[in-house]
């Protein structure tokens, strides 16, 4: 099948492929284009840690067809921090001890993102609707929750890129 | 129809480790020629902080910074012999190789300042600092990275250990059947208070409170953090997780991740933990380790609360609404339990 020229911005830079009619947004991203940043957990949309963001709204890269991409602005955990600088939320999370295996992490990030963005001071049932679509095995969620909130408390975790 | 609150226990004794084999782990330590220490490993951490813990156990034991320590569990096929990361076995037997190879590599590292300063290595005293100096004379000293440096690039010397721990395999006694397979456990109690509709047969896991006597507690927060997820982990394996529930047709069970239930992040209870510190003789720095015992408590304890809530007895896991309401069903009704101890 021919392939489809797609052109985005991922984290702030350029990028552009050929794609699959069929490729989804996380195999491009992870296969095509080197960011390891999102996982590949279950690949149907269950467990949440390919989350990325697209034009700001949260999305399962599993589950995101690559070629509808064109022109958007997709953003993956690769482009949280700046240099050697973390985001607020990547800090909050070290000082909190919210990650084990890190395999989670990407999507817990990105899902907390978005929710701060959306919603700079929520309540901790907001901060679990929030990450209720990312499934973590080691952490039992409330090291991850607490993070979330103090990084919220911080003031800071909503800057613009 | 109602909602019933019942209150379960449960205790531990729990090994550290395995007998069989007689479960050996080793370790190696090199310095590099800036003075800074590889540790070779050959057992993986899966999240547990097991890298971290060794780190610490290290630095400790060759009296150099931690910064300076880097854990390397990369392969298996080139590393040092190792059983694995099971057992709850990093802490203690891990911890104990790399104590064994720490000293050596210790030994090594002050003669080779010995050398440099012309004294003898039985008079220098590590700082933890980066420092060796003589033992009550501050000033005599030289800093690890000039020793690591001179011992590779002068003397011709490798600052390196080599460490095993390994608990001899215990056989059956033939006369008394007496055996002997292990040296440390670790103990601990779990209380768990949850509620069960006896319309929907639906367990909430209400409370958790434990006490956990693990040795000492090498990384505090990261026991903590352990015990945490592990408790998750025991709430999960009591109430959800199951490839193959049992319904009259096969067809309606799960078929996929998707389908395959775990407890998210609005499903976790408030947990209070407790942990008491008793260093065990023969572990590193008397540490013990959480490892499976984080999760072992919960299951039974919320199976015991689910009869003191209800009456119903669940043998075999996990303990699913459709097992709940089957036995509510054989007993003709919710049969709560009488609960000692009060209210809370």
């Amino acid at each position: 099948m021919a392939k489809i020229p797609v052109q985005f911005r991922l984290n702030g830079s350029d990028r552009a492929a050929f794609v699959g009619p069929a490729d989804n947004l996380l195999t491009l991203l992870r296969r095509g284009l080197n960011d390891f940043g999102p996982k590949y957990g279950c690949g149907q949309g269950t467990c949440g840690t390919c989350t990325v963001l697209v034009d700001g709204d949260l999305q399962l890269s599993c589950l995101t067809l690559a070629a509808t991409c064109e022109g958007k602005h997709v953003e993956t955990v690769s482009g949280m921090a700046e240099g050697p600088v973390l985001h607020p939320l990547q800090q909050a999370f070290m000082d909190h001890f919210a990650a084990q295996c890190g395999f989670c992490t990407p999507g817990m990030l990105t899902a907390a993102k978005a929710l701060l963005a959306a919603n700079p001071n929520p309540t901790r049932a907001e901060v679990i609707d929030g990450i209720s679509g990312n499934i973590c095995r080691c952490t039992g969620y409330d090291a991850i929750i607490e993070a979330i909130l103090a990084a919220a408390r911080g003031g800071q975790a909503t800057r613009a890129y | 129809m109602a909602r019933h609150r019942g209150r379960g226990m449960a205790s531990v004794n729990y090994p550290i480790g395995m007998n069989l084999g007689g479960d050996p782990s080793q370790a190696l330590i090199h310095s590099n020629p800036d003075g800074k220490f590889t540790v070779a490993l050959s057992a993986i951490d899966l999240g547990q902080g097991m890298k971290q813990v060794t780190r610490q156990v290290a630095a400790e034991t060759l009296g150099v910074p931690m910064e300076d320590v880097y854990v390397d569990t990369a392969d298996s096929d080139t590393g040092p012999h190792d059983m694995g990361s099971f057992a709850s076995r990093g802490t203690h037997r891990m911890g104990n190789a790399v104590i064994a190879a720490a000293r050596e590599a210790r030994g090594v590292l002050l003669e080779a300042a010995a050398e440099e300063l012309e004294v003898n290595a039985g008079d220098l005293v590590t700082d933890g600092r980066g420092n060796i100096h003589v033992k009550g004379a501050p000033s005599r000293s030289i800093t690890v990275k000039a020793t690591a440096q001179a011992a590779q690039f002068k003397q011709g010397k490798t600052i390196a250990g080599r460490g095993i721990f390994l608990i001899p395999l215990s056989t059956v006694d033939p006369q008394t059947g007496e055996l002997n397979p292990n040296t440390a456990f670790a103990h601990a109690c779990l209380v768990a208070d949850v509620e069960v509709d006896d319309e929907t047969g639906e367990v909430t896991v209400l409370k958790m409170a434990s006490a956990y006597e693990l040795g000492r507690a090498i990384n505090p927060k990261m026991v903590e953090q352990q015990l945490v997820g592990g408790a998750w982990m025991g709430i999960s394996h009591a109430l959800y997780e199951t490839p193959e529930p049992y319904y009259p047709d096969p067809s309606h069970g799960p078929r996929d991740f998707n389908e395959y239930l775990m407890p998210g992040p609005g499903d976790i209870a408030p947990y209070s933990i407790t942990v008491l510190e008793r260093p065990a003789p023969d572990g590193p720095f008397g540490g013990k380790g959480p490892g499976e015992m984080c999760a072992n408590p919960v299951l039974p304890a919320i199976a015991n609360a689910v009869y003191n809530a209800v009456g119903v007895r669940v043998n075999d896991l996990p303990i699913t609404p459709e097992k709940v309401l089957r036995g509510i069903k054989a007993n003709g009704g919710a049969r709560p339990q009488p609960r000692r101890g009060g209210g809370g």
